[in-house]
């Protein structure tokens, strides 16, 4: 007798074919989650590339030389709150684009250039002329002339721009919101081997080790 | 069969939500839970959509641009028929919603709500609290004046502490370098879409689990929770010898959110809306930034931790504090609810809320600040400037110009940063104040470089008259002697008869 299997029941068959049609829905509804993750994963990049947009910079992009002016401007021996435009902006910045800082001129013919913003927290100094002093508003840090800590929360003296003169016009290198993230380190205390320059009379008191620069405050 | 009644059912046939309305409004809550006490977490939501609500509104007219948003704003307070009561109701709506979500959190923890099984709920609750908090920052962001400029001029401070990734953050919080019209289009995006769509999914998820959950009941003393017999206790609570949340327990709700409603729109037309202040103008140095109410704690804080404490404490303290919230319900999912069995937790939020009381209230008049304007505009009383030396009123010129006055109060006005000076002659002798003028020291900066010999001597002189009539300045026991050219008595040196008399 040949050996031949029964002829499938039309329910069982029905039943088995369901079972595949079934897997293979499932397997399609897989390649869709698939699709669709691909698709996510290739829009997300440009999304991103967006959203880091401005920290995706070189680091001196976000400088620029900027002209404070003749440096007549600066009388010998005095700081002076002077203004500039931030050399990256747009039309719909207004009032913010127009950015603070003081020049130090200081021994006369050399100048130093401060950010406004404390070194605490960013809170703007204001400049004392007669006590010879930056006072900070806000958490109450005080700066000498020099912008070396005097007193209060900062761990460092004033943020500096970096200057040059050229034909004669003071510039300095800004576009950036000063920050210990982007400005030297937090430390009281200047280099090894460079001399201090706080007032003579406070050098005397408990020295940095190493240098003749003051820790108090 | 009346026409409502016919739409009714033809919109009910089509929508069907009648059902698990009717099972969400009508499910049974333990008795004792229908109290005043569990009313905060309905204001908070009520209080939600008040901000949502007027939030739109002002959407209407208010416009992200660095160069518009404060005349838009000043436009709302002054032009624009009723604006200045939509912006008061959402500034004051933001600072009772921060207040209700605090007191809510404080409440859930002292009921121990946050235990099994509603651990999930108490996580995303604080989740939630750190949106609010994240509202009422954006919020002050976008009311674009100058502490609002400032603010973020903290808020990059604080970010460009972070270790290596501190420059790219704070390029990222401001959109570009510095602080600009794009700053405050994101920080719009923030308030209006990202924060509060996200607190929104947040609050329906945490309701929802309250529903599923059922609401905390009355915590007993001996009622301890364990993971395997809590769900069988609780529904019984719930089920013999409950009530139905609607009305038994939801009129106590209606009742408050009602009276909290009530008190925003009290506040906004009787108080008004908060600034702006100054235009946003970094070129403004003259200016005191200050952060809103319910960030004033931080900004004491900030200002009295130590240098060396500043950066660790700045970014490690808030991680310690989410952590452990976040973990609390994981560490103390079970056990004693009752706050009269849990004194530890009881504590906390004494302590927590003292300190945070006074903190806020230092904040509220910061004697850690110069008073900038305290040199020139806070005269010298009269009383000191009488039977003095033409010498010593030099003196009070220079203690007036040099700014001493900022930090050192006399006659009750001037700065608190440094003490008052009125009996400064009881505590330093001559030679020390002139040691404490030109050197400095306890946080006093050196004036020995702003200050001549001669206004030094004038200015010495001056605050050493500084001492009330019956009691005698400080004198310097040694230099006395030898100026008599004599040798201490043997009694002097017996007494101990230090360098200076002191008294305070």
């Amino acid at each position: 007798m040949d050996e031949k299997l029964p002829d499938p029941v039309p329910e069982i068959e029905e039943q088995r074919l369901e079972k595949e049609r079934v897997s293979r829905r499932a397997f399609m509804m897989a390649v869709g989650v698939a699709l669709n993750a691909a698709v996510a994963a290739a829009i997300s990049v440009p999304v991103v590339a967006y959203l880091l947009g401005p920290v995706m910079r070189r680091k001196d992009e976000y400088l620029a030389w900027v002209d404070l002016g003749d440096i007549g401007r600066f009388p010998p021996g005095e700081t002076t709150l002077v203004n500039f435009r931030s050399p990256f902006t747009t039309a719909w910045d207004g009032d913010t684009a127009n950015l603070p800082a003081y020049v130090r001129s200081f021994p006369p013919g050399q100048f130093t250039v401060f950010a406004v913003n404390c070194a605490h927290l960013g809170c703007p100094v204001r400049w004392f002329p007669e006590s010879q002093l930056f006072m900070c508003p806000c958490h109450g840090g005080a700066y000498y002339a020099d912008g070396s800590r005097a007193s209060g929360p900062p761990e460092r003296g004033l943020f500096t721009y970096e200057i040059r003169i050229q034909n004669g016009r003071l510039l300095i290198d800004a576009g950036q919101m000063p920050t210990l993230s982007n400005r030297a380190s937090a430390s009281p205390c200047p280099p090894t081997g460079q001399a201090s320059t706080a007032p003579a009379l406070v050098t005397r008191i408990e020295p940095c080790p190493g240098t003749n620069a003051p820790t108090i405050g | 069969m009346p026409w409502y009644k016919r739409t009714y059912d033809w919109l009910e046939r089509r929508v069907q939500l009648e059902a698990p309305i009717k099972e969400a409004a009508l499910h049974n809550v333990p008795k004792n839970t229908a109290s005043w006490w569990y009313v905060f977490g309905s204001a908070s939501l009520t209080l939600l959509i008040l901000q949502i609500v007027t939030g739109i509104l002002l959407a209407l007219v208010y416009s992200p641009s660095a160069g518009q948003a404060w005349n838009i704003l000043q436009s709302l307070n002054h032009d624009i028929p009723l604006g200045w009561f939509l912006r008061a109701m959402h500034g004051w709506g933001s600072n009772f919603m921060v207040a209700v979500v605090l007191i809510h959190m404080a409440q859930v923890f002292l009921f121990g709500a946050y235990k099994f099984p509603r651990e999930l709920t108490w996580v995303l609750g604080v989740c939630m609290l750190l949106m609010t908090l994240g509202m009422a920052f954006t919020g002050q962001v976008l009311r674009f004046d100058q502490d609002a400029y400032w603010g973020l001029g903290i808020g990059a401070s604080i970010a460009g502490r972070v270790p290596y990734l501190g420059g790219a953050i704070v390029h990222l919080m401001l959109g570009g370098p510095i602080i600009n019209g794009s700053t405050l289009s994101r920080f719009f995006a923030l308030h209006v879409f990202i924060i509060p769509g996200t607190l929104l999914a947040f609050t329906g998820l945490h309701v929802w689990m309250v529903l599923k959950l059922g609401i905390n009941e009355w915590p007993m003393p001996g009622r301890v929770v364990r993971r395997e017999t809590y769900a069988q206790e609780y529904t019984e609570l719930a089920h013999k010898h409950g009530i139905p949340f609607v009305p038994g327990a939801v009129w106590k709700d209606l009742f408050f959110s009602a009276a909290v409603l009530l008190a925003v729109a009290f506040c906004a037309a009787v108080f008004g809306p908060f600034g702006p202040k100054g235009i946003p103008d970094p070129t403004i140095v003259a200016t005191v930034p200050k952060p809103d109410f319910f960030f004033l704690w931080m900004y004491t804080v900030l200002s009295y931790l130590p240098p060396w404490m500043e950066t660790p404490m700045i970014l490690i303290a808030p991680v310690v504090g989410i952590t452990f919230l976040i973990g609390l319900p994981f560490v103390a999912g079970v056990g004693e609810k009752s706050w009269w069995r849990r004194p530890v937790g009881v504590f906390s939020v004494m302590f927590l809320a003292i300190c945070w009381a006074g903190f806020t209230r230092l904040g509220t008049y910061t004697p850690w600040s110069p008073h900038m304007d305290a040199w020139s505009g806070d005269a010298v009383p009269v009383t000191y400037l009488e039977h003095r030396t033409p010498l010593e009123r030099q003196g009070v010129n220079v203690f007036q110009q040099k700014q001493c006055r900022n930090c050192h109060a006399i006659g009750g006005v001037g700065g608190q940063r440094g003490p008052a000076l009125d009996t400064v002659a009881t505590r330093l002798t001559e030679d020390q104040l002139v040691r404490q003028v030109l050197l400095g020291g306890g946080n006093m900066p050196a004036y020995g470089s702003a200050l001549s010999p001669a206004e030094t001597t004038a200015l010495v002189k001056f605050l050493d008259t500084l001492h009330p009539s019956h009691e005698p300045t400080a004198i310097d026991a040694s230099r006395q002697m030898v100026e008599q050219n004599a040798i201490p008595s043997p009694s002097t040196a017996q007494q101990g008869g230090g360098q200076a008399t002191l008294r305070h």
